[in-house]
């Protein structure tokens, strides 16, 4: 190519007009191109297919006890392998309640982390580390989470588990005598877990916003918070929600820490601060020994359940935001 | 241009030639070996892992892997063909044993104690009978009080406070191993909760994952009780209760007093034991198997054959250190003797 005894001006021009001439589409270029598209596709098709097919694996699986139970599984609460009686409720209100108490306790400090991180109250020097230390949390693995559990949140929460029983026993959530493991310690340590979710995300969101916006409202007078919690807060909301949506994902999911602090306790009781269980927990407890074709096949409805309830959250969530987006109402 | 054109070929050669000398040896260690795998019980896991590097010095050229995954998991394994041999904490029922294809021989290589363990402040030295222990567990006796327990107890100063019960969340060997026990003493266990590795409490008990879930349990609440693996309980130095053999005596968990408790179990002819009130020594101990085929490839059925004798003889000297009993030596020799008539390539 070097060789080319033409003069170096002539080549560049040559090659500018190669590069805006928009209308190529000579077969080679195109055929990568369609190669692409299809590889594209392929690997998203990918994604459905594997889901499917795990759908397929568990929901046949799970064929012997949902012909024995039906329906009623959902809310039987009787849970004996020697008897092979399998029922769920337990599972599902554990599952829902500790994921509750999360997203309750994590969306307000996960949204107070991703404020205090996008705007400028604080140096830069210290508002960068803070937002880095809460997505490292996302990098512990949960079963040293749930060891730190045992060993120091449960010990150290005992004293407001106990105050809570002593002074508000007559609320019926907190009507029991704490034993240590309990709901409300499960939800905190979920909290924990999905906190980082939470925080990344809105901040992400929050920095996105338009300058625009944010001078417009300035401009008309409106301090800091107010801005904060009329203009930025309502404008981000559907990503605020989808960031809650991924964090409670994880909640309803989370299978090593929650097992560790929960008590496994299969009766349900209204009282929070007695041991209780959830769906991931009782599977990651029982599947290993299980060896009735019924026992697993409960332990396998119970993981369609599961499936459900996730599924269940992802469209309530698409509607809320469908909902909540201005103009769109 | 050239000159690197010549350097790259070079340093490519080197590399190819380096890694090629590297992995040398390697290979030919793959080529050569033989591998078991194994999977199954948790309980006797660090036994094995130690039988495997002891095992492995003397006989570089078998490998043996055992993945813990639970005495379910590998009975279900060792049914669905996908290991060389399993470990289990339950002996495998005769139906289980009719689906294995190739045949399976139970191999008993260990045996182990289960540890009662309380946390009562104050109380140092308590001694549970056999009325009063299956009963605290199927939830008759409900308080620490109760003059089931006082009566083994004089002098103690029992509480007058709730009998917290720690049981495991998972489904484990040791579970099967206390509550076999538990039933074949009490009748009224046997009916209220019965035997399993993950049986039904009646007592709403709390669950620990695993035996440090268990221990940590434990040793946090006041007025509980519970059951953990004995070596654990003895490295994490919990109070151990006294617990009551068939001859009528308190005895202490420890690794003699179980393999007393061995030492008096008549081992039929497949080795299988479902025993669970030894006539004297500790009474709460249990066995845990390996099961082998009977039929391998010329290769591996040599290899196996030479694993389990080593875990038959030599091995079983490592079994003391770990806390675990050794299996009486007559029948150890019974064992080896039907692995090397039955199993065949």
């Amino acid at each position: 190519m070097t060789a080319t005894p033409e003069p170096a001006q002539n080549l560049i021009d040559r090659d500018r007009l190669n590069d805006v001439n928009l209308a190529n589409q000579d077969g080679h270029n195109s055929f990568i191109d369609q190669g692409f598209t299809w590889l594209v596709q392929g690997f998203a098709m990918s994604v459905v297919i594997v889901l499917g097919w795990m759908s397929w694996v568990i929901f046949r699986q799970a064929q012997p006890a949902i012909e024995k139970f039906g329906f009623g599984f959902l809310w039987t609460q009787n849970w004996d392998i020697n008897e092979l009686t399998f029922g769920a409720l337990p599972y599902i209100y554990g599952t829902l309640v500790s994921s509750a108490i999360a997203l309750i306790i994590a969306l307000p400090i996960g949204l107070a982390v991703a404020v205090v991180t996008s705007e400028r109250f604080l140096p830069p020097w210290i508002r960068s580390p803070i937002a880095f230390v809460v997505e490292l949390i996302a990098a512990i693995p949960s079963v040293i989470i749930g060891l730190w559990g045992i060993f120091v949140l449960i010990p150290f929460l005992q004293p407001v588990q106990q105050w809570l029983f002593q002074h508000l026993s007559w609320i019926p959530i907190f009507n029991s005598e704490p034993a240590g493991p309990s709901m409300l310690i499960a939800g905190i340590i979920l909290a924990i877990m999905i906190l980082p979710t939470i925080a990344a995300i809105s901040r992400e969101v929050l920095i996105a916003i338009p300058k625009e916006l944010r001078t417009a409202s300035a401009s008309l007078g409106a301090t800091q918070w107010e801005t904060i919690f009329r203009v930025l807060l309502p404008s981000a909301i559907s990503g605020i929600l989808g960031a809650a949506m991924l964090g409670l994902g994880r909640a309803l999911g989370e299978t090593m820490a929650v097992t560790m602090v929960i008590g496994n306790s299969d009766q349900i009781s209204t009282s929070l601060l007695n041991p209780g269980n959830t769906i991931p927990a009782l599977l990651a407890n029982q599947f290993a020994e299980a060896s009735d074709g019924l026992h697993i096949g409960a332990l396998m409805y119970l993981a369609l359940i599961l499936f459900a309830l996730t599924l269940i959250v992802n469209m309530l969530a698409i509607v809320l935001v469908k909902f909540l987006k201005p103009g769109e109402a | 241009m050239a000159f690197s054109t010549v350097a790259f070929r070079r340093t490519l050669t080197t590399s190819v030639v380096t890694v090629a000398v590297a992995f040398a040896p390697i290979l030919t260690a793959i080529a050569q070996a033989v591998t078991l795998n194994g999977a199954g019980a948790t309980f006797p896991a660090p036994l094995y892992e130690r039988y495997i590097a002891e095992f492995q010095r003397k006989n570089p050229d078998i490998k043996v892997n055992y993945q813990a995954i639970g005495s379910g998991g590998g009975i279900k394994q060792v049914i669905a063909g996908v290991v060389d041999f399993g470990g289990s904490d339950a002996a495998m029922t005769d139906d289980d044993i009719k689906k294995v294809g190739k045949g399976v021989l139970l191999v008993p290589t260990a045996g182990g104690a289960v540890a009662v363990v309380y946390n009562l402040p104050g109380v140092s030295n308590l001694k549970l009978s056999r009325t009063a222990l299956p009963e605290i567990f199927a939830g008759r006796i409900t308080r620490w009080n109760d003059p089931k327990i006082a009566q083994d107890n004089p002098g103690v100063n029992l509480p007058n406070a709730e009998i917290k019960s720690v049981v495991r969340a998972d489904g484990s060997g040791t579970t099967f191993i206390f509550s076999n026990h538990l039933s074949a003493i009490s009748p009224y266990f046997k009916g209220r909760v019965g035997v399993g590795t993950a049986p039904k409490w009646t007592t709403n008990p709390i669950k620990g994952k695993g035996n440090p879930g268990v221990a940590a349990q434990v040793s946090r609440t006041a007025n509980s009780i519970g059951y953990v693996e004995y070596a654990y309980a003895k490295q994490n130095k919990l109070s151990v209760a006294q617990v009551q053999n068939k001859k009528g005596e308190f005895m202490m968990p420890s690794v003699e007093s179980a393999n007393e408790a061995l030492s008096t179990i008549v081992f039929p002819a497949n080795f299988r034991v479902f025993e669970g009130d030894p006539k004297s020594g500790y009474p709460i101990t249990g066995l845990t198997w390996m099961m082998v085929y009977k039929q391998y490839d010329a290769e591996k059925s040599a290899a196996m054959k030479k694993w389990v004798e080593w875990v038959l003889t030599d091995g079983q000297a490592f079994n003391n250190g770990l806390e675990y009993t050794r299996i009486p030596t007559e029948t150890a020799t019974r064992a080896l003797q039907a692995v090397k008539n039955e199993v065949k390539p």
